[in-house]
């Protein structure tokens, strides 16, 4: 296999609130001979929330984002769902809008910059299974997880809207996602079927809704709990915080104690590799890690 | 005359009368499947053919009617359009099928939607606008100006959208995905003259556009495309540049991202609850800022903010595309 070689653009939670999750990138990347440049040029993708406010800045800041992986000639992997979707959702409408292309171009083009939309962009989860493959994943781990009963939690903005995905993300069924299951077996693991694997985790209406968002978080992490599930898994960052960091007024809104380690889907990988906890960060997390 | 190719489904259906039921049961029936069925001709079979009981509602049989939406393997159908083996290879040979809602079970598949048309009514689904009783010309709508509704008119009312919705599940009061597209197929009209009217009530707290979760199920879910979560994007937007956008958590939650990124490029996520809090909600998050802060997930100064590549350049960016205002 010739080196696999990505533009990464690690969206702002790996830098900051999640820095177990930047290691682990990294961490795992390096032992699969995976290549990752990342992108310091980009900025925020907006978060599902700028567009709101402005539409248009967030299609111009996210094609910006893209015009720097197709300097590099590259494609853009991510690694949260949030900037997955964002991205995504720009390329589609710029490359099927012509006249929106143009009117995001005039202004990249004050600063010397165009979209072509050669690039692809892909979720890390999505890289490693089409690209690296998981055959190849399986031969490199020496410490399977068969001991540990997984609970997949895919995160909204991976999955849906399929049609803005089903390119990149390997044609996942949104209401029968398989990719972290796959991963989770690949790993030695047992996958955890429940309910909520594929729902809402609350995240982006944390603020503006706790109540909806603690029950949202509540009832994810009660049927992982419920279906015996010794810790959950993600490939996004923000659910890690919301199911990692949220569980007391996650308990609170459903009336019940719920907690469970809620690893990112780097940390598991690396895991299985045999890496070190120390070096997959798995001191950071809020809800403790208390089986290795 | 060769022989019809058939594969044999066993579908699990959601049996209740709320009249005499305390709990509802499901009964399996098992049948033989061409390729050309549909999850209305099974259920047609089941009633004509095994259980003349069985309740559900059906009409134009040709996905426009939206009467037939039923929940198959958890996902919201029309029963008239979604194939059997379709769902077959999705979801396995054993197919439950249930009810929109469970909750709103009234006899077997038949729910009382009374929720659904109380908050279509609550946005005022009708154009308002002062209409001559005698006009001597038509009142032309351009091709140009028809695109404005974003295919928001092509909805059915079949309610996948409304009872898929988590955030409407949770909270009641919330308007949710199938009356936020009516809202923005009647904003959208060039007819129209309802002015804030309807704006104002789809930017209530608890009710409004800000309480959506971004799960995108809504998208996901509709059988005939019309995005609702795109229209509520733009009820969002019309909601800022007609100037009604209140101060509240919710609008400077999403303001805050252009300042962040006009100065870092990257969102200060620390400062974004701060500044969305306006400071003194800070208490809320005191416990669980202070864990994150002990396990190294925040910096104890949330003025500490990584920064992005060329400021220079994104900042200029920032200010030559963007136009809204707050």
């Amino acid at each position: 296999m010739s080196t696999l070689k990505y533009a990464l653009f690690t969206g702002c939670t790996a830098r900051q609130s999640t820095p177990e999750q930047m290691m682990s990138t990294m961490a795992i990347a390096e032992k699969m001979g995976i290549e990752l440049e990342i992108l310091e040029e980009a900025t925020c993708c907006g978060a599902s929330h700028l567009q709101d406010f402005d539409d248009f800045l967030s299609l111009v800041l996210n094609a910006r984002n893209i015009c720097y992986a197709e300097k590099r000639g590259m494609t853009m992997v991510t690694i949260c769902n949030t900037c997955q979707l964002n991205t995504m959702m720009t390329k589609r409408r710029l490359d099927k809008d012509p006249e929106l292309k143009a009117r995001v171009n005039e202004k990249l083009a004050e600063v010397g910059l165009e979209y072509k939309g050669e690039s692809e962009i892909k979720h890390f989860l999505y890289a490693i299974i089409d690209d690296f493959g998981l055959d190849n994943l399986k031969k490199m781990v020496v410490k399977p997880l068969s001991q540990f009963n997984i609970a997949p939690f895919y995160g909204c903005h991976n999955i849906r809207p399929s049609d803005i995905h089903e390119e990149s993300n390997g044609h996942e069924n949104a209401y029968a996602p398989r990719s972290l299951d796959d991963l989770i077996l690949a790993c030695g693991g047992v996958s955890v079927d429940y309910a909520e694997k594929n729902k809402c985790c609350g995240f982006h209406a944390e603020l503006q809704a706790p109540h909806t968002a603690a029950v949202l978080t509540g009832n994810a992490i009660m049927g992982a709990m419920d279906n015996n599930a010794d810790w959950m898994v993600t490939p996004c960052p923000l659910c890690h915080l919301k199911l990692d960091t949220q569980y007391e007024h996650a308990s609170k809104a459903v009336g019940r104690e719920v907690k469970l380690p809620v690893l990112h889907m780097q940390q598991m990988i690396g895991l299985a590799f045999g890496i070190s906890g120390k070096e997959l960060g798995l001191q950071h997390h809020v809800s403790e890690v208390n089986f290795i | 005359m060769s022989e019809i190719k058939t594969q044999k489904i066993t579908f699990k259906v959601f049996r209740f009368n709320s009249e005499t039921d305390y709990l509802p049961s499901y009964i399996n029936y098992e049948l033989d499947v061409t390729h050309e069925e549909v999850v209305l001709d099974i259920l047609n079979r089941i009633k004509w053919e095994m259980d003349g009981s069985l309740s559900y509602r059906r009409s134009c049989r040709h996905g426009i009617c939206g009467i037939c939406s039923v929940k198959v393997a958890g996902k919201a159908i029309l029963a008239c359009k979604e194939n059997v083996l379709n769902l077959a290879a999705a979801f396995g040979t054993e197919l439950v099928i249930e009810p929109l809602s469970i909750k709103r079970a009234m006899k077997d598949l038949i729910i009382d939607k009374g929720d659904f048309w109380s908050k279509h009514d609550q946005i005022k689904p009708y154009l308002i606008s002062e209409i001559e009783e005698y006009p001597e010309t038509e009142n032309l709508v351009t091709p140009h100006q028809a695109e404005a509704l974003n295919e928001a008119d092509y909805c059915i009312q079949c309610g996948a959208c409304h009872y898929s919705c988590p955030a409407l599940e949770i909270n009641e009061q919330f308007i949710g995905p199938a009356a936020f597209a009516k809202a923005f197929r009647f904003e959208a009209d060039v007819r129209d003259e309802a002015g804030n009217e309807r704006l104002n009530i789809i930017n209530a707290p608890e009710e409004g556009v800000w309480d959506c979760v971004k799960c995108m199920e809504c998208a996901e879910v509709c059988p005939k495309d019309v995005n609702p979560i795109e229209k509520i994007t733009q009820l969002h937007n019309m909601v800022f540049s007609a100037g009604i956008a209140k101060n509240n958590i919710a609008t400077r939650h999403a303001v805050y991202f252009k300042d962040s990124i006009a100065k870092h490029g990257q969102l200060n996520e620390a400062g974004l609850v701060i500044y969305s809090e306006k400071g003194y909600g800070m208490y809320k998050h005191l416990k669980v800022g202070a864990k994150m802060i002990a396990k190294g997930k925040a910096h104890i100064n949330p003025f500490i903010v990584p920064k992005s590549d060329k400021m220079d350049e994104i900042a200029k960016l920032v200010k030559s595309s963007s136009s809204a205002k707050f």
